[in-house]
């Protein structure tokens, strides 16, 4: 099974929830930080990195000397990585999505990849979890890219090990958090109960609806704000799966790089429950398909 | 005499100068000589999210201008442009395109040999 910690607030709690989660979760379970452009789990997990390479898009060369400047690249990128502009052809690797549709036209064939580094993805091990990350390249502006090099070590580790998975997804409702979501069996939706949170779960249940994965809702600095966001949850149908209670002992832990669920038995038992809650959605998930098929 | 083009706010020689380069609402494209307009609206790059300086640079090329008068150029559109033999004049703000080409032929105008904004696709 593979749960991906989201919400549409930064600073909501995903990483908190994503440690606490992967420390009691039963193992053998991965933790994966999809959150390239400012990843942070590993200071909470602490693990050792075993492993790094460079991830790479291509992007397109073009053998000058053979363009005919037919345009037929340029005319179908949507992205402006390749322009003819008088007698000459231009590339902008940095605007490419890496699709390929240059290469695909160009009659000519004169097209050819080279490569744009997008950063890092680094593997180790904690005394718990196994642990995967990707780190985007400083200037980079896209990325989904590297999510997605990510995403395919982390299925062939999946397929190795049989083990579950947790990602800490990126804040927001755009194109990098709906990547980080939409292979997930389960969505854990972080928020607060204040307008901003409130605010930014409808946005986050709104975008990720439409993937048709079950949701559920952890209410963090729960006793903070208003109520508003539980009757907010029972229109939207959206089950309150934990509440991690407005603690100061919760926020030194958090300022010392500690795991919640480390801290004592109590906040303990909230990701345990936490844990049963997502299996139980998971299960009823599959229970409501297979009926639907049946 | 070559055609010049002048980023603007409207379609005619009594429009204001855009100061924006990408992001500009069209450009008024003159021969000095006559006077004689043609307009180019620049909504195509005014919908991409980025690498509207690239498409603006491509309607100006198209435009047949071989002199650009403007406010701020980025990066990669001063790439575009100088590829395509355009000469860029960059600092051209508050004033109407005809007061701009009057500038253009009297010569006081600088010639641009790098871009004087960082862009906004970075």
């Amino acid at each position: 099974m593979i749960v991906a910690i989201a919400s549409g607030k930064g600073g909501a709690g995903k990483t908190t929830v994503s440690a606490s989660l992967a420390g009691v979760w039963s193992p053998p379970v991965i933790a994966v930080d999809l959150d390239v452009e400012e990843p942070n789990l590993h200071l909470f997990l602490k693990p050792e990195i075993t492993g790094q390479e460079p991830a790479h898009m291509d992007v397109p060369e073009v053998d000058e000397e053979n363009c005919t400047l037919c345009r037929a690249c340029s005319d179908v990128c949507q992205f402006k990585a390749i322009s003819v502009m008088g007698d000459v052809i231009l590339t902008f690797p940095e605007m490419c999505h890496g699709c390929g549709a240059c290469k695909a036209v160009c009659p000519e064939d004169v097209i050819s990849y080279g490569k744009r580094l997008l950063g890092d993805i680094l593997w180790g091990r904690t005394a718990g979890p196994e642990f995967l990350m990707g780190r985007l390249r400083v200037g980079e502006a896209m990325s989904p890219p590297l999510m997605r090099h990510v995403k395919v070590r982390l299925k062939d580790r999946l397929a190795e090990t049989g083990a579950d998975a947790i990602i800490d997804a990126p804040p927001g409702v755009s194109c990098p958090a709906v990547n980080a979501v939409m292979d997930a069996d389960v969505i854990v939706l972080v928020t607060e109960p204040t307008p901003f949170g409130c605010y930014d779960l409808a946005l986050a249940h709104q975008a990720f609806k439409n993937i048709g994965k079950p949701m559920g809702v952890v209410v963090n600095r729960a006793g903070l704000g208003e109520d508003a966001v539980y009757a907010q949850c029972r229109d939207a149908g959206l089950p309150i799966l934990a509440e991690i209670p407005y603690d100061r002992t919760i926020a030194e832990a958090y300022s010392r790089g500690r795991i919640i669920s480390e801290i004592s038995d109590r906040f303990r038992h909230i990701f345990t429950d936490l844990a049963g809650g997502i299996r139980e959605l998971a299960s009823s998930d599959v229970a409501r398909k297979e009926a639907f098929h049946a | 005499m070559q055609k010049i083009a002048i980023t603007s706010e409207g379609p005619s020689l009594d429009d204001a100068v855009d100061p924006r380069f990408g992001r500009a609402a069209g450009f008024v494209i003159v021969d000095p000589a006559t006077l004689e307009t043609e307009y180019r609206d620049n909504g195509a790059a005014q919908t991409m999210p980025r690498g509207a300086g690239i498409q603006a640079a491509e309607t100006v090329a198209g435009g047949g201008a071989k002199v650009l008068l403007t406010g701020y150029v980025g990066p990669k559109a001063f790439q575009a442009l100088s590829a395509a033999g355009i000469a860029i004049v960059q600092n051209i703000e508050s004033m109407t395109v005809r007061e701009a080409v009057a500038r253009y032929k009297d010569g006081r105008i600088n010639v641009a040999s790098a871009p004087n904004s960082r862009g906004r696709g970075r």
